[in-house]
């Protein structure tokens, strides 16, 4: 199909001012990315699977300027024994970063990989992006393929004794980024991926992910909290026989924020959970697009969505479970939930089941609502004052999805934070 | 302790007044009870006392120890020494019930002034108070009432009384949906905190309690007023001959 006239005048408009970098081996992959891009076209606010997010800002050529954010807490996973992998703006930082060299991992920058023994790498690069665009589009993610400057490929071939950190700092108001990271884990290994900080004024990220049969990858994000930060990011996984996969992300404020994640379980017997927490007070937007393929027998997987909204922040969750004729014996769960704490926010579902065979449990549910009064008169009836009792509900109500966290602390890490955001907000 | 005097309540939403002129007044060391048929106004009262939305005042007083009930929050009034247990106790799902008690309890005593009491200390206590309530430590871990019988949320109820040792306890039916073993228990849990300086508001609509908790004196509330007082025997009286001997002889 032609795009229409006014897509490509955006499209071309975008790549006029960009090249492909010479990065690695991955030249090839990059020109057929552009290609993509070019035959699909960015996407436009008429594309229904923009319906509720304006792409305009993650399309337009200049990145709009994002001011950086006067925190002074302390960055997530601070202190915690892990493989800090650091990019500033979009790049590498070898000075903040600690040693790349880990057992039973190996960890290379996206222009060495061409030194890796094979082209396990090379081949991954933009494989599982071109292979996700059906039955949906993703021209952000080809374009992140086409254009990314760095990123780093990691390889786990045995479990290694910690957490692999990548962690991304924002320092400049305009900075304009793509990274790709490609990963796989092998039989048997058994890996926790971590990833925050606010990365960029305006971020693209691509992570490619391969699960080998019996593999398994943890993987824990949480988003920088800088207001006036954009982020687009894709994961497109792949998974074999008996692997597991359990992603969470936590997204707090951003100006705007679109997560796509796409799973193709292919082995039998596989899990995936794909679990978010969002909180956004004030102008804020958060996407949440989660595309679940079953292919293989007796696999199970979980979505469950959480946000939090107020003061005119948006949320918008589009979740589908896609169940091929042979995915017999199929479980498949999905939740996305709203907590409305005022009547300023928004909060947009379409949950969506696809099932083409015939032996499956599959359910899903979306509910919007307002703290539940009946729960807040208990609580301030034992003595607990309004405030603090609305946020004990409101962090009661993100708790099935922070349950998903199988690292306890982690997962209390997460939970302290939300908690003295909460109580911050209500002492200013 | 607990002093009303002419109280009338309307509903906010709509032109109904529930409550036409309570006068009730509940000494420290004692414990009244409230019976009266269905929709007589009780849990109305309760509610009113401790500040649930949705009612409208329109005449009379509320005080505790002197002070103002209807013009604090219903936090301040807890803090204040008020407590209700629930007609029927909510459930919130993602909220330990640990958490939940530990969270009040500290929040009465930061508002009171006094210091906060240590994770140690309140696990110490609630294990030992739980214990004779007969409720396990997988009950305190689970969410807030969520999946607990009928039973074990009047239990429940009766072990955050014990936790936050208040002034004035209201019960509002604490009885019903309880077995003979756990009326048992909740009036051995309730006759513990009988104290000189606490008084107790229990409404019930059955003797059987009464024999377990001995009240002083015994109120019959009809149409949202108070129509009859007397003492334990006005409580037989209702058991044995219903409600519409008294109803007929006041009206
Ligand atoms: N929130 C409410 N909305 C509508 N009607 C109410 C509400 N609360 C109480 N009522 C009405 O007020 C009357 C008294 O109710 P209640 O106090 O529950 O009585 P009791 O506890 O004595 O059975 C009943 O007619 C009841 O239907
Ligand atoms: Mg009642």
């Amino acid at each position: 199909m032609a795009l229409d006239d006014r897509k490509m005048t955006a499209t071309e408009e975008r790549l006029s001012s960009m090249t492909l970098p010479d990065v690695g081996c991955t030249a090839k992959a990059r020109e057929a990315a552009l290609v993509r891009v070019r035959s699909m076209g960015l996407p436009g606010r008429r594309d229904e699977y923009w319906r509720w997010t304006r792409p305009d800002t993650l399309v337009q050529p200049e990145a709009p300027e994002a001011a950086l954010f006067q925190g002074d807490e302390v960055p997530f996973f601070s202190g915690r024994d892990r493989l800090k992998i650091v990019f500033v703006d979009g790049v590498f930082d070898p000075a903040r970063s600690d040693d790349l060299n880990l057992e039973g991992i190996q960890v290379d920058r996206l222009e060495d990989i061409c030194c890796t023994d094979d082209h396990w790498a090379e081949d991954l690069y933009g494989e599982l992006e071109a292979a996700g665009h059906d039955p949906v589009d993703r021209p952000l993610a080809a374009l992140n393929t086409a254009f990314a400057g760095d990123g780093v490929a990691i390889r786990v071939m045995q479990t290694p004794s910690k957490p692999i950190s990548l962690v991304y700092f924002h320092e400049s108001t305009d900075s304009d980024v793509f990274l790709h990271h490609v990963v796989r884990v092998e039989t048997g290994a058994e890996v926790t991926i971590l990833e925050n900080g606010p990365a960029a004024a305006r971020f693209n990220k691509c992570m490619e992910i391969d699960i080998a049969d019996g593999g398994t990858l943890h993987h824990v994000r949480a988003q920088g909290r800088d207001h006036e930060r954009r982020a687009v990011t894709h994961m497109f996984a792949r998974m074999g026989e008996e692997s597991v996969f359990k992603s969470f992300t936590l997204t707090a404020n951003g100006v705007l924020t679109r997560n796509e994640v796409m799973v193709e379980l292919t082995g039998d017997n596989a899990v995936v959970h794909i679990a978010g927490a969002c909180m956004g007070d004030g102008d804020f937007h958060h996407d949440d697009t989660v595309f679940i393929t079953h292919d293989g027998v007796n696999c199970e997987s979980r979505q469950v969505f959480k946000k939090v909204l107020c003061n005119g922040a948006t949320g918008v969750f589009q979740g589908k479970i896609l169940v091929k004729p042979d995915a017999q014996k199929t479980d498949g769960y999905q939740i996305s939930q709203s907590l409305l704490l005022d009547g300023d926010s928004q909060f947009y579902a379409k949950p969506e089941l696809e099932i083409y065979a015939d032996d499956v449990a599959c359910s899903h549910g979306s509910t919007s609502g307002a703290i539940d009064e009946e729960a807040l008169f208990y609580l301030r009836a034992r003595g607990v004052p309004h405030g603090k009792a609305t946020d004990l509900l409101t962090l009661a109500f993100l708790a099935e999805a922070l349950d998903e966290i199988d690292d306890e602390t982690i997962a209390e890490e997460i939970y302290e934070r939300l908690e003295a955001w909460l109580s911050r907000r209500r002492h200013g | 302790m607990l002093e009303i005097k002419g109280l009338k309540v309307k509903l906010e939403e709509e032109d109904k007044q529930i409550l036409k002129g309570v006068d009730l007044t509940v000494e420290a060391g004692k414990v009244h009870a409230i019976m009266g048929p269905n929709g007589s106004g009780k849990s109305t009262l309760s509610y009113v006392l401790s500040g649930r939305d949705g009612y409208e005042v329109t005449g009379g007083s509320a005080t505790l120890l002197g002070e103002d009930l209807l013009d604090m929050e219903t936090e301040e009034r807890a803090a204040a020494g008020l407590f209700l247990a629930f007609q029927y106790p909510v459930e919130i799902p993602g909220v330990g019930n640990m958490t939940f008690l530990r969270t009040a309890v500290n929040a009465q005593r930061k508002a009171r002034g006094e210091d906060e009491m240590s994770a140690a200390e309140f696990l110490k206590v609630i294990r030992a108070k739980a214990k004779t309530l007969k409720i396990d430590a997988d009950m305190l871990k689970r969410p807030v009432n969520v999946g607990f019988s009928g039973g074990e949320k009047k239990r429940n109820e009766i072990l955050q009384m014990a936790m936050l040792e208040p002034k004035m306890c209201i019960l509002d039916e604490t009885d019903s949906g309880l077995d003979v073993d756990a009326m048992k228990l909740v009036s051995e849990g309730v006759n513990a905190l009988r104290d000189e300086g606490r008084g107790f508001l229990v409404i019930t609509h059955y003797q059987r309690l009464l024999d377990h908790i001995k009240p002083d004196v015994v109120h019959i509330m009809a149409d949202g007023r108070i129509v009859k007082s007397g003492g334990p025997e006005l409580a037989l009286e209702v058991e044995n001959n219903g409600y519409a001997d008294i109803l007929a002889e006041v009206a």
